[in-house]
């Protein structure tokens, strides 16, 4: 074996492992990226039903409530804000430690077709003052949290009007 | 004042770091001889570089151990009534502290390298050690101007805001100090690296002395892990052990990389091959060390860990990276052209087979980078928000894990050089056919879903290929078998590591593997209801309150029924700290070692029905087990007489003695 032919076939190699691991990035990210969307995307955009997506926002004060399914399961349905929009999101199994109402939360999941949300994942975060990036940017963009100022206080989270109807970030009962 | 102490001496210490990256450099370039005094100056720069930063980081652990809420850092994590343990390991809880850990342990492996490197040559240990002081010199740097672990705070507070309790856990105490031995190990590797660019040679002694330090940083990062995963599994009560998350990527991609450079140091060192290769090695794995402490300092990524989100910290960082990083390829660039290669060998042959390996890992390790680091770019520059999940980590890894599981079998069974293929498979027969077995009767018998199965199928296969390779080595069954006992015990401890570390890899699987067929229930109770889940049956006996040095909480008590007999109980907790107002899942495991049942409650409804989950985990502690084993692996490795410091001067010396009396 020549030096030539040597290094020839680790060419080769190189080239056959990265062409894999392309191909094999490509396929895997066209069936499993989950896009984040925020309540009021949501309103817009028109998410197919079925898709798996993520959703976020704060937990609504008051809008937790508890229910046995016939098959003997807890199923918990909540309603997820980001002060311009709202959506009712369900979900069957143990919440995190952090779930609480006025939280900042992610679901993963997707749209029913009567348009709530069937999360099969919940997460919150490790630290009540962390704020999911995902969630203070959808804040941010329905006008309701400026930068530098601390996030509004948890319980004006259901009577929140959106910015943009001539709402403020405060209470407005 | 013990704290202004620490910072004191935390300032000498880069004025020393500063002093152990220029005069060696300087030294070594004015050559052997006119800059001996010079190069002199790395040792005890570095020794007393590691002197000072340690003093300082005793007095910050003193500040935590006293309670002293003076100081910021211990007010913002530490508390008056949490027990001894977390308050010293508090040190390193918090970003200030962790960060001062990493300087520690930069200053220690310099301080190593000074003081065990007795045999290298004095230019590659002056340039050895001027790259690891310049490395120091970024993150004292960082540590003192961003991130002082030793401000103070006025007034005085009357008690501290206690550390995050998900952290306040043994598993979880000491994952830090094994995580940054390993990353910051590999700062040796790339210290190494660098300094033979710069001397314009590599040879085999080169890859005798990088190999050591390389073993020594994998095995520490290989525990961090394990420590990492066993911490999520019981701690998070999620009930699995690995979650792609970007933070656990961050310390995989190295560890992936750094497994690499582990073998094809080997190629170096036997045969002067696949030099540049390994050089460029080492400075990636290095580079994804600190792209690892960037993401996790930053909080750039959406991570469970995100705990410092200071743009001003991840600006450093990435300027420290950026400089690292660009600066070693420069040199890379200008230098590598210049190594020339050495060993020729065929395609099958041992080192053809370490290519492979080589391959594979870096493959895997840039899918894991695509993954972890695609939803930041998305976000940079189409303002999309993307999750990549584990879907697509399973998607792409296991793939190129297939292979790399079927050729590590083989891999150790070729010669060097020039290999027969089908020599080395035919004494995999027996090995190949009772996996053959394994597999049909699993499939016919026990389960159906293709995943596990192929999971068990290639563990028993690497388990069963590294039982082979010792057999043949002590030639089992074809001599006596004290013959065969003696030749095991004549085994170089370099290759009983590997063969350790190679069946481990196995049983780690066995048991990842395992999670792919373990059933799981979600169920509301009652007290005195029963539920199944695997063979077992649990009875829910109701909740009871409990409280601990620092927290309340409630337990669930659910039993254990095996024929009508109650037969154990297990108490998953709910707790609460005030101090934090955070609260945690305490998972209750009880585990036979083959098999672990993990339960968790969550909230009681209004009728007093309790959510209870359960997992069945069959052959789970093998994870860990197996993390275990690499790592011993990885030790007895390192205690091989070869690459033992000093051994070979040693035999240099005793193949020089005779030369005097000719």
């Amino acid at each position: 074996m020549t030096r030539k032919k040597h290094r020839l076939w680790i060419v080769l190699l190189c080239g056959l492992g990265l062409g894999t691991a392309a191909a094999l990035t490509l396929t895997a990210f066209e069936d499993s990226l989950v896009f984040f969307h925020s309540p009021s995307d949501l309103a817009e955009k028109g998410i197919a039903p079925g898709r798996n997506i993520r959703i976020g926002g704060l937990v609504e004060a008051g809008s937790v409530s508890r229910s046995t399914t016939p098959d003997g399961k807890m199923q918990i349905a909540f309603r997820v804000s980001d002060g311009a929009a709202s959506l009712r999101v369900t979900y069957t199994g143990i919440l995190p430690d952090l779930f609480r109402e006025g939280q900042g939360v992610v679901a993963e999941g997707a749209l029913t077709p009567d348009g709530s949300f069937r999360a099969t994942q919940v997460l919150a975060r490790h630290d009540e003052t962390y704020m999911p990036p995902e969630v203070a940017d959808a804040l941010k963009r329905a006008g309701h949290w400026q930068p530098g100022e601390p996030p509004p206080p948890a319980r004006d989270w259901n009577t929140l009007r959106p910015a943009s109807a001539g709402g403020t970030s405060r209470l407005t009962n | 004042m013990i704290p202004e102490l620490g910072h004191f001496a935390l300032v000498l210490a880069l004025l020393l770091a500063g002093a152990q990256a220029i005069l060696p450099l300087v030294g070594a370039a004015r050559g052997e001889r006119r800059g001996a005094l010079l190069m002199a100056t790395g040792p005890s720069a570095a020794i007393g570089q590691t002197l000072f930063v340690a003093l300082s980081f005793s007095c910050l652990m003193w500040s935590f151990a006293v309670s002293d809420f003076s100081v910021e850092n211990v007010y913002r994590n530490s508390h008056s009534l949490k027990p001894m343990l977390y308050k010293l390991t508090g040190t390193w809880g918090s970003h200030e502290g962790s960060m001062l850990l990493w300087v520690l342990i930069l200053a220690l492996c310099s301080g190593a390298v000074a003081a065990f490197g007795r045999n290298l040559p004095a230019t590659l240990k002056a340039r050895v050690l001027a790259v690891l002081g310049m490395i120091a010199t970024g993150f004292i740097l960082f540590t003192l101007l961003t991130s002082n672990p030793f401000n103070r705070v006025w007034p005085l507070p009357e008690d501290g805001q206690d550390l995050n309790p998900l952290l306040q856990d043994p598993g979880l105490a000491f994952h830090p100090p094994f995580l940054y031995l390993g990353y910051v190990g590999t700062a040796v590797a790339f210290a190494f690296a660098c300094a033979a660019l710069i001397e314009g040679r590599v040879d085999a002694a080169w890859g005798r002395w990088v190999r050591p330090w390389t073993l020594a940083a994998w095995c520490a990062l290989t525990l961090g892990i394990g420590l990492g995963s066993w911490w999520a599994y019981y701690e998070l009560g999620w009930g699995g052990f690995w979650f792609w998350d970007p933070v656990e990527n961050a310390s995989l991609m190295p560890w992936l990389l750094a497994t690499a450079l582990l073998h094809s140091a080997i190629v170096v060192e036997k045969r002067e091959a696949l030099k540049v290769w390994t050089i460029l090695l080492a400075i990636l794995t290095f580079s994804l060390s600190l792209l690892g402490t960037f993401l996790v300092r930053s909080g750039v990524l959406n991570s469970v860990h995100a705990f410092a989100n200071d743009p001003e910290r991840g600006v450093f960082i990435l300027m420290l990276l950026a400089a690292a990083v660009g600066g070693s390829l420069l040199l890379f660039a200008w230098r590598a052209p210049s190594l020339e290669p050495k060993g020729v060998f065929a395609p099958i042959s041992r080192e053809g087979a370490l290519v492979l390996n080589n391959l594979l890992l870096a493959t895997s390790c840039a899918v894991v980078f695509v993954g972890t680091l695609y939803p930041l770019f998305a976000d940079l520059m189409f303002g999309a928000k993307i999750t990549v999940g584990p879907p697509f980590f399973n998607a792409t890894v296991f793939p190129v894990f297939v292979p790399l599981l079927v050729a590590m079998a083989v891999g150790p069974l070729l010669p060097w050089k020039r290999a027969d293929l089908w020599a080395a498979l035919a004494r995999l027969k027996l090995a190949a056919g009772l996996v053959a077995a394994f597999a049909v009767i699993w499939l016919a018998l026990f389960d159906r879903t293709l995943l596990p199965a192929l999971g068990f199928a290639l563990a028993l296969w690497v388990v069963l290929a590294a039982a082979t390779d010792l057999a043949e080595r002590v030639k089992l069954g074809r001599a006596p078998l004290g013959e065969s006992l003696a030749r095991a015990r004549g085994l170089p401890r370099g290759v009983v590591g590997g063969i350790v570390a190679h069946a481990a890899v196995g049983i780690c699987l066995a048991g990842i593997a395992g999670k792919g067929i373990s059933p799981e229930r979600i169920t509301l109770m009652r007290p005195g209801e029963t539920t199944t889940v695997g063979p077992h049956t649990l009875r829910f006996d109701g909740k009871a309150d409990i409280t601990g040095p620092n927290w309340r909480g409630t337990e669930g008590r659910l039993t254990l029924v095996r024929d009508g007999q109650d037969v154990a109980v297990l108490r998953p907790e709910r707790r609460f700290y005030p101090v934090q107002r955070m609260s945690t899942t305490e998972a209750s495991i009880r585990t036979s070692g083959l098999a672990d049942l993990y339960a968790v409650i969550g909230e009681t409804s209004e009728d007093g029905a309790t959510v209870v989950r359960l997992h069945f985990n069959p052959l789970a502690p093998w994870i860990w087990v197996g993390t275990v084993l690499m790592a011993v692996g990885g030790l007895v490795s390192l205690s091989d007489r070869r690459l033992r410091v000093g051994a070979p001067a040693r035999r240099r010396r005793e193949a020089l003695a005779p030369a005097p009396a000719e």
